[in-house]
């Protein structure tokens, strides 16, 4: 029970995948979370799902078409109300290109 | 008299103001004070709007006084934090939303102000709707109005909370695997989750966009079919929208439930369910065949695999949807001198720690080589259970479940072991892989004196049926309503 599913590494992989600057104490409650769950999940293999097919959504597709107009007026300062650093009309950011 | 104006339903209230005995003022005030009397033990609102809510109460008065009502012309509400509203701070109970004003109103919002409505404010929620207990807000959690030391739910824990202990009329939520109809029976009021792409998700804050839903929270079955009347329908801003017309779900309410042929899945009734919980749920199924319906047992095999494919599904498309929090053009920014420092630093800082956790899980469930037997095997896993209610449906018109094995549970007790909280949704969840309705109402009390839900789930756009059934079971008054001990 004890064995980890996911290693330090991969967790450390993952976080960069998604944009996370962990701290130690996090990456090593992440690894003991995530492999509980993992699993957990695992009882999904019990199911033979060969034959299946995947249901990515639930909806009724495709029903609704509409002209792709523009519907809004230009509002640059409402918009940009919530920047946390705005440069006259742009949004402003660290330099990217040296 | 004034004291107890909190206490009106929809139904009631709107009859009251259209003959004038009472004002929009009026009752605005008496919610908000409901709420100023009582908010610091409860914590169910993150932002409240006094100043906004007369002044709205005071246009809908000018409107009633011209005879000029809309069908919720000065009803007080509260709404979820989840959904964007123009000029009122949206926090989705997220530090990284800080300082976050929506320009925009929800499609829902545009509608419930359209048809009178009154914003009293924002309610607590799990941040970003991940959770069942509401312990994960970045603004403490909510109590549960009938115990202080337990939980109200979650995720819509505030807005459950709010009704129950009469602070509006009235809120909105939003339930994802059991959102609205778990805390809606840890507090005893009604919660409906309707038919996948029934309601406008224009301007909610996206979790699982496969699964995510909106629904109101009420006191009756019918103030509930009010305000899903209101909400419901095609919307050109949300392409997942259904074109279906919207029915007039309180005409469906005709009390009559003869020969309605209820189904109860033997998987339901498990181990580890409180016993008062089943011995309430046992007893509303008599009540139904009292009333004429035929009660049969029927199977949902895969039931046991629900939280399993949930927890790949729901938090690999949340992966996907939380990548927009990257601190560039609103909310929390961490300083850096490069971007990928900042978009890294930002989202440290910013999410909770469940939410880190489950942005984890599913970027882990869609990564190179874990895909296929993740997330994929959770998506044919998906149409296992889909099936499985398509199948149950061939033999009855609605399923009738708990809504939760347990009441609410005290605060503290779940959180530290994520699996465990994610097990508390184990009746509501396959209700949302499957995209079908699923409508909570009060059915008893514990021992303790805590509030216990059945679940009624009808077939894709079977609103109608669920919400008669109901309002035909809480008309029979078999379940005395106890206000909370506040």
């Amino acid at each position: 029970m004890d064995e980890k599913k996911i290693s330090l590494a991969q967790v450390r992989h993952v976080a960069m995948l998604a944009r996370l600057e962990l701290s130690p104490a996090e990456e090593e409650s992440l690894q003991s979370d995530l492999s509980a769950i993992l699993r957990y999940v695992d009882k999904l293999n019990q199911l033979n799902t060969d034959e299946v097919e995947a249901t990515a959504q639930v909806g009724e597709p495709g029903t609704l078409m509409r002209e792709d107009q523009v519907t809004n007026r230009p509002a640059a300062d409402e918009m940009l109300a919530n920047a946390p650093a705005r440069s006259g009309n742009y949004f402003k950011v660290p330099k990217i290109i040296e | 008299m004034t004291s107890e104006l909190f206490t009106l339903t929809i139904t009631e209230a709107r009859e009251r103001l259209v003959k004038r005995e009472l004002s929009a003022v009026e009752l605005t005030r008496a919610c908000l004070d409901r709420a100023a009397a009582i908010e610091s033990r409860l914590n169910a609102f993150i932002t409240l709007c006094p100043r906004e809510a007369i002044e709205q109460a005071e246009v809908a008065d000018r409107l009633i006084a011209r005879g000029n009502c809309s069908s919720l012309t000065g009803i007080p509400l509260a709404i979820k934090d989840i959904f964007a509203t123009r000029g009122v701070r949206t926090t989705c109970a997220s530090k990284i939303l800080e300082g976050f004003v929506p320009p925009y109103d929800a499609t829902v919002i545009e509608r419930l102000r359209a048809a009178g409505a009154i914003f009293l404010g924002k309610t607590n929620m799990d941040e970003f709707a991940m959770g069942s207990s509401t312990e994960n807000s970045s603004f403490g959690p909510t109590r549960n109005p009938y115990d202080l030391r337990r939980v109200a739910g979650g995720s819509s824990g505030g807005s459950a909370a709010a009704v129950a202990a009469d602070e509006c009329i009235a809120a909105l939520g939003t339930d994802t695997g059991g959102s609205i109809r778990e805390p809606a029976s840890f507090c005893g009021v009604v919660g409906l989750k309707p038919t996948y792409s029934r309601v406008s998700r224009y301007g909610v804050i996206a979790y699982a966009s496969s699964l995510d839903q909106v629904g109101p929270f009420a006191k009756t079955v019918r103030d509930a079919a009010i305000l899903l009347g209101e909400i419901a329908g095609v919307d050109p801003r949300d392409a997942t929208c259904s074109a279906r017309p919207v029915p007039d779900y309180e005409a469906a309410l005709t009390g009559k439930v003869e020969g309605i042929r209820i189904g109860v899945p033997r998987e339901f009734f498990v181990e580890g369910m409180q016993e008062d919980v089943g011995l309430a749920v046992r007893s509303a199924i008599k009540q139904f065949e009292s009333q004429g319906c035929q009660v049969r047992e029927i199977s949902l095999p895969h039931t046991q695999y629900a939280v399993a494919a949930y927890y790949l599904i729901a938090t690999a498309e949340a992966s996907a949807n939380l990548a927009r929090y990257d601190g560039i053009r609103y909310g929390l920014r961490a300083e850096a001198d490069n971007t990928l420092d900042l978009y890294n630093r930002t989202r440290d800082r910013g999410f909770g720690p469940e939410v880190k956790r489950r942005i984890m899980l599913g970027t882990f469930a869609l990564s190179a080589g874990y895909y296929d037997a993740y997330y994929r095997k959770a998506q044919k896993v998906r149409t296992l259970i889909r099936q499985d209610f398509f199948r149950a449906f061939n033999d009855c018109d609605i399923i009738l479940t708990p809504v939760a094995p347990t009441t609410a549970f005290e605060l503290g007790e779940k959180i530290a072991d994520p699996l465990q909280m994610y097990l508390s949704d184990i009746f509501t969840i396959s209700v949302n892989l499957a995209g079908l309705p699923g409508l909570s109402v009060p059915c008893g009390y514990d021992r303790k004196g805590m509030p216990i839900g059945l679940q009624l789930i009808g077939p894709p756009f079977g609103e109608e049926i669920i919400l008669r059934a109901g309002d035909a079971y809480e008309r029979s008054g078999c379940v005395q309503r106890q206000p909370p001990p506040l």
